[in-house]
């Protein structure tokens, strides 16, 4: 048994590195000249070039990029955080008569293939003026996940005892009162959960930025890696340092909440 | 709880207003404009009945593209659920080293697409890159192969970069549905002389029925939605040996200026996945009534 459970361990490692050995590779190319990069395959780099990453965020342009990234991502998280959870307490607080055909709708709207939305999402902007800006993606992330994270937290909501919220109604609490001091602080697990994988989708969204923006001051991150390889032709390391900047908020995001990135993959799809 | 009647639509009123901008109106929208010839800039359009879909349905292009997802769809369900399930039997322990695999294992899904599409450009690429030199030195020279030039493999490379993230999707849903399997279960099959494969095949698969159910609904969803990768690495090419419905639809729409076609390759694209998604679901339930009589 003892001896199985050796052979089990080695069989995980090598797995393991066979499987992240994508990203060791970049890390290496990342930290290599050029010169070695024609010569040298996956083998780590005999000279380090950590300036590449300097290189890559100033010279590419990276570190505006970056930040066009997070100018999207942090207002479209709060607010389809803040518009489905409203939503999600309606849905399962209150008995009315279209709650089931409401929620059926932002279930159904989360399966709908994006090519659907393309085209019509694009007019709608340009007719109204929020093409190429900022305001244009982050309203419609905002819209769109809200399918998603309405179905989630609504989901997630219904396992509240509902006397918790008549009881606050009999002394007297406000309906939204309820929502923001009580059922909000209850759903905190789901919340954060559902907020770790929407930054890292929201982050990682490429579709629609380029849909929806045009002039390169706004681009976010995933944009900015095609331009750097329109404009760095075969200098694959500083493309790999590059990728490796725009990779590293979703991947430390992912390190540090792991547990609720994997809760809610799971608790999204599996609760019913 | 009981209040005004309208105060469930008052918290529903943001939502829903911002729904129907976004989402619900561009689908109605969508298959409008698949009647018609517009072209993404005039004012004015035409509509053309059922033209934008005769054309199709006589387009190489769109055969290809057609096909090509038929590939991802296998690729998707036939060979990452599988694997995945493997993956998951093979690492459901707790321990720090299983952690620590289990970790970097899930590290490829929260990349970005177009992260992965570049990693794998290179590994991928034919003079320099990692995996033909890697052949070459290992002696095995003879498969190096221009992987992403080649029209003939050039979507099952990228699949494979696919793959990558979607297997381990997979794993993470039935790492979730083992958590309700009872081990006592499995121990007691397992003191009547069930051999580890009986175990698996009628205990453990059998209970695992629900993450089945979702990860193969996710995967045909998944599966159908490609687009970043086939888009970033070869934009359809060589000569659209490589394209999806998705990347075909989008290349119409916004590089040809050939909006009505491109809405109709949507909504093409939407009926396949609403009927695959529930000719799966109907077959789920005939099974599971089939099981309770």
């Amino acid at each position: 048994m003892k001896r199985w459970r050796w052979v089990r361990y080695l069989f995980w490692v090598v797995i393991t590195i066979i499987w992240v050995s994508p990203l060791l590779i970049t890390f290496f190319t990342s930290m290599k000249s050029l010169d070695e990069l024609l010569q040298t395959w996956w083998l780590p780099p005999r000279t380090w070039h950590p300036e590449n990453f300097p290189q890559a965020w100033s010279n590419g342009k990276m570190g505006r990029y970056i930040l066009n990234s997070f100018i999207i991502t942090v207002p479209s998280l709060v607010g389809t955080l803040f518009l489905s959870s409203m939503g999600a307490f309606a849905l399962s607080s209150y008995r009315f008569r279209f709650a089931v055909p409401i929620l059926l709708v932002f279930v159904a709207g989360m399966l709908v293939p994006f090519q659907m939305l393309m085209i019509p999402v694009y007019r709608f902007s340009l007719n109204v003026g929020i093409y190429d800006s900022y305001l244009g993606v982050i309203l419609f992330h905002i819209a769109f996940q809200l399918g998603f994270c309405t179905f989630f937290l609504r989901n997630f909501m219904k396992t509240l005892p509902l006397s918790l919220f008549e009881a606050a109604k009999v002394d007297g609490a406000r309906d939204f009162a309820i929502y923001w001091r009580i059922a909000l602080p209850l759903v905190k697990p789901a919340l954060a959960a559902l907020a770790t994988l929407e930054f890292t989708w929201i982050w990682n969204d490429y579709l629609w930025a380029l849909v929806l923006i045009q002039t390169d001051r706004f681009k976010p991150v995933t944009l900015g890696i095609t331009v750097l390889q329109g404009q760095w032709i075969a200098q694959w390391n500083l493309i790999a340092a590059g990728s490796l900047l725009a990779a590293a908020p979703p991947v430390l995001m992912f390190l540090l909440f792991q547990r609720y990135f994997i809760e809610g993959l799971t608790m999204g799809a599996i609760k019913e | 709880m009981r209040t005004k009647w309208w105060v469930p639509y008052a918290f529903l009123a943001l939502p829903l207003l911002a729904y129907s901008v976004w989402v619900i109106k561009p689908i109605v929208e969508t298959f409008i404009i698949s009647f018609t010839n517009w072209d993404g800039i005039s004012k004015t359009f035409e509509f053309t009945g059922w033209e934008n879909f005769k054309f199709l349905f006589q387009d190489h292009a769109f055969h290809i593209a057609l096909l090509n997802n038929v590939k991802w769809l296998l690729g998707f369900t036939a060979v990452a659920v599988p694997i995945g399930l493997a993956l998951a039997m093979l690492f459901n322990r707790q321990g720090v080293l299983a952690n620590v695999c289990k970790s970097l294992i899930y590290l490829p899904m929260t990349l970005a697409f177009v992260v992965r599409a570049q990693m794998w450009s290179w590994i991928l690429e034919p003079r320099h890159g990692v995996l033909n030199t890697f052949l070459s030195a290992i002696g095995l020279g003879a498969l190096a192969r221009p992987w992403l030039a080649d029209p003939t493999l050039v979507t099952y490379a990228l699949i494979a970069v696919a793959l990558w993230g979607q297997i381990a999707y997979a794993m993470v849903l039935f790492l979730a549905g083992m958590k309700h399997v009872p081990l006592e279960l499995v121990e007691a099959a397992s003191v009547d002389g069930a051999t580890a494969w009986q175990r698996f095949w009628y205990v453990i698969l059998p209970m695992l029925r629900p993450a089945m159910v979702i990860a193969i609904t996710i995967s045909i969803i998944d599966s159908l939605r490609a687009f970043d990768i086939v888009y970033v690495m070869t934009r359809g090419g060589p000569f659209g040996s490589s394209n999806v419905l998705a990347n075909y639809m989008y290349i119409q729409a916004f590089h040809n200026y050939r909006m009505g076609r491109g809405a109709a390759i949507a909504v093409i694209q939407f009926v396949i996945t609403f009927s695959m998604i529930s000719f799966y679901l109907r077959w789920v339930m005939r099974e599971e009534r089939g099981r309770g009589s």
